[in-house]
């Protein structure tokens, strides 16, 4: 793959303007209520005239969903290197693991408010609850398919089992790793809002669910524009990182 | 045959992948006897699946044998053998890893590199250059194995199966990928190293030329289970070149073996 061209860097931004433009048109021309469907012009109305409650309350969504998003990946990395590199405790979890994640995240907030209480406490262990399923599988992923010849090749020169495991299998499951932390990430924030939807008094859900009781739609679209925005800054920053971290994995983009 | 012990001494050996497989008498290889002088290069050639990789893992210890004994060096094989260095049909090389610190591998694991390892490094990664210069990768240490091509990637993976000096190598189908040009040229690399080096060499193989023209000694393998069907000394004069591929005596060697197979195909 080459670098992108100009014409491709732009891509997102002239599709982003264009609907955006297409949006504002159909509103105005057809008279849709702002109760219906607010225009992009009222949402940036709405978005500047209530800064300040979007700031707070986006402030509490994000260190909540970064708080668990980091257990995530702390326990996500050690089931992962778990059921990756033992066989027994593969198939021993993996089934639990997904029925566990076949269960509605939301279906559990409920139950975290009666451990935890209403606050930060739920949001943060639902977002945690969402998003690390993915990276648990990649890395057990990166640590299981290893190639058995260069198993033997180590093993025969008298590696143990720790060696195979940080010389090879560690760098090797970094790819995946990074690969699932972006869709973690925003798994992440889909965790927290749900959460603070019905278990909470601040953060961007409780914003959109009070916005929407008071049909204030402008502002509950200014909600959905502020979560829409941080999980894609934090896409973009995993995704800066993977690029400079393992591109050995996406060869190609040097020469080939 | 010399007076001198034998390097690799196969007595009898039988091996099923399990207990349960034993019992019902479904061995991958069975009877195998075979010896090799130290410093013979021998080939193992027959059909798919007839136990050649299965061969190398009782060679390295990599697997105990079920009946027989295994002996290398004089030592019965009772767990892995850190004398040998095994390179395989896919180069095996570590992406993350220049072609220089690929080759270096195996000095962070094998002892008593390993615990020199740090202090050492500029010297072993001089060794590993010089290594890489007699294969033809001069100038190729810094880059990655995905910018190498597939023969240069074979040779950095032969590099660094010798790299430890190893007493033995295993080639198993190491250059099945290659097209037939790089695949002969390979071969002369093969050769050189051998000859400077006399190490030990097991090649297994499906190409009747490559075994020929490199071996001392050709064993011809049955299916599954595999058997020693044949053995053939293969007393072409060394060195040998090309050339040699297309004489009389050459082809006919080759023509004998497929004619082993052959008859193989159709028991």
């Amino acid at each position: 793959m080459a670098a992108p061209t100009t014409a491709e860097r732009y891509a997102p931004l002239l599709l982003l303007s264009a609907i955006l433009i297409v949006w504002e048109l159909l509103c105005r021309g057809l008279n849709v209520s702002d109760y219906i469907l607010p225009s992009p012009s009222s949402i940036l109305v709405a978005l500047v005239e209530y800064a300040g409650p979007i700031m707070t309350n986006a402030w509490r969504t994000f260190w909540t969903t970064m708080i668990g998003f980091a257990i995530s990946i702390v326990v996500g990395v050690a089931l992962g290197f778990l059921i990756g590199s033992s066989k027994f405790a593969y198939s021993a979890m993996y089934p639990l693991m997904t029925a566990f994640n076949a269960v509605p995240k939301a279906a559990l907030v409920p139950i975290l408010v009666v451990w935890f209480g209403i606050g930060a406490g739920p949001a943060i262990l639902t977002a945690f609850l969402i998003s690390f399923f993915p990276i648990m599988v990649n890395i057990a992923t990166g640590l299981a398919t290893l190639e058995p010849e260069l198993e033997d090749v180590l093993r025969v020169l008298g590696a143990k089992r720790l060696d195979v495991l940080l010389k090879v299998g560690l760098p090797r499951s970094m790819p995946y790793f990074f690969a699932s932390l972006k869709v973690a990430i925003t798994l992440a924030f889909v965790g927290t809002t749900v959460s603070e939807m019905s278990a909470s008094n601040e953060g961007i859900g409780q914003l959109l669910l009070t916005a929407g009781s008071q049909s204030r739609m402008p502002l509950a679209f200014a909600g959905l524009v502020v979560i829409g925005a941080m999980a894609m800054a934090m896409y973009e920053l995993f995704s800066y990182i993977e690029r400079h971290t393992t591109a050995w994995a996406h060869r190609g983009q040097h020469s080939s | 045959m010399s007076a001198a012990p034998p390097f690799v001494d196969f007595k009898d050996v039988w091996l099923a992948y399990s207990d349960e497989l034993a019992a019902r008498n479904d061995f991958a290889i069975e009877d195998i006897t075979l010896s090799t002088r130290d410093g013979e290069f021998i080939a193992i050639v027959g059909p798919s699946g007839c136990g050649k990789s299965t061969f190398m893992k009782l060679a390295t210890g990599l697997k105990k044998p079920t009946r027989g004994s295994v002996a290398i060096a004089g030592q019965n094989v009772t767990g892995p053998l850190k004398i040998v260095g095994m390179a395989f049909q896919a180069p095996t090389l570590l992406p993350w890893r220049t072609t220089l610190e690929n080759v270096l591998l195996p000095l962070e694991i094998v002892e008593p590199y390993r615990s020199s390892f740090k202090a050492k490094r500029e010297e072993y990664a001089a060794r590993a250059r010089k290594l890489l210069a007699t294969v033809g990768l001069q100038g190729y240490e810094d880059k990655y194995p995905w910018q190498l091509s597939g023969g240069m990637q074979q040779r950095a993976s032969i590099c660094r199966a010798l790299i430890h000096e190893p007493k033995m190598l295993l080639l198993d189908e190491p250059f099945g990928a290659l097209d037939a040009f790089t695949r002969e040229e390979l071969w002369n690399v093969l050769r050189d190293l051998w000859t400077v080096q006399r190490f030990n060499v097991i090649l297994v193989t499906h190409d009747l030329r490559e075994a020929v023209y490199l071996a001392d000694t050709v064993y011809v393998m049955s299916k599954r289970p595999g058997r020693i069907l044949a053995t053939r000394q293969i007393d072409l004069p060394r060195p040998r070149d090309l050339e040699i591929t297309y004489t009389e005596p050459f082809t006919a060697l080759v023509l004998e073996l497929r004619e082993r197979i052959g008859s193989i195909r159709k028991s």
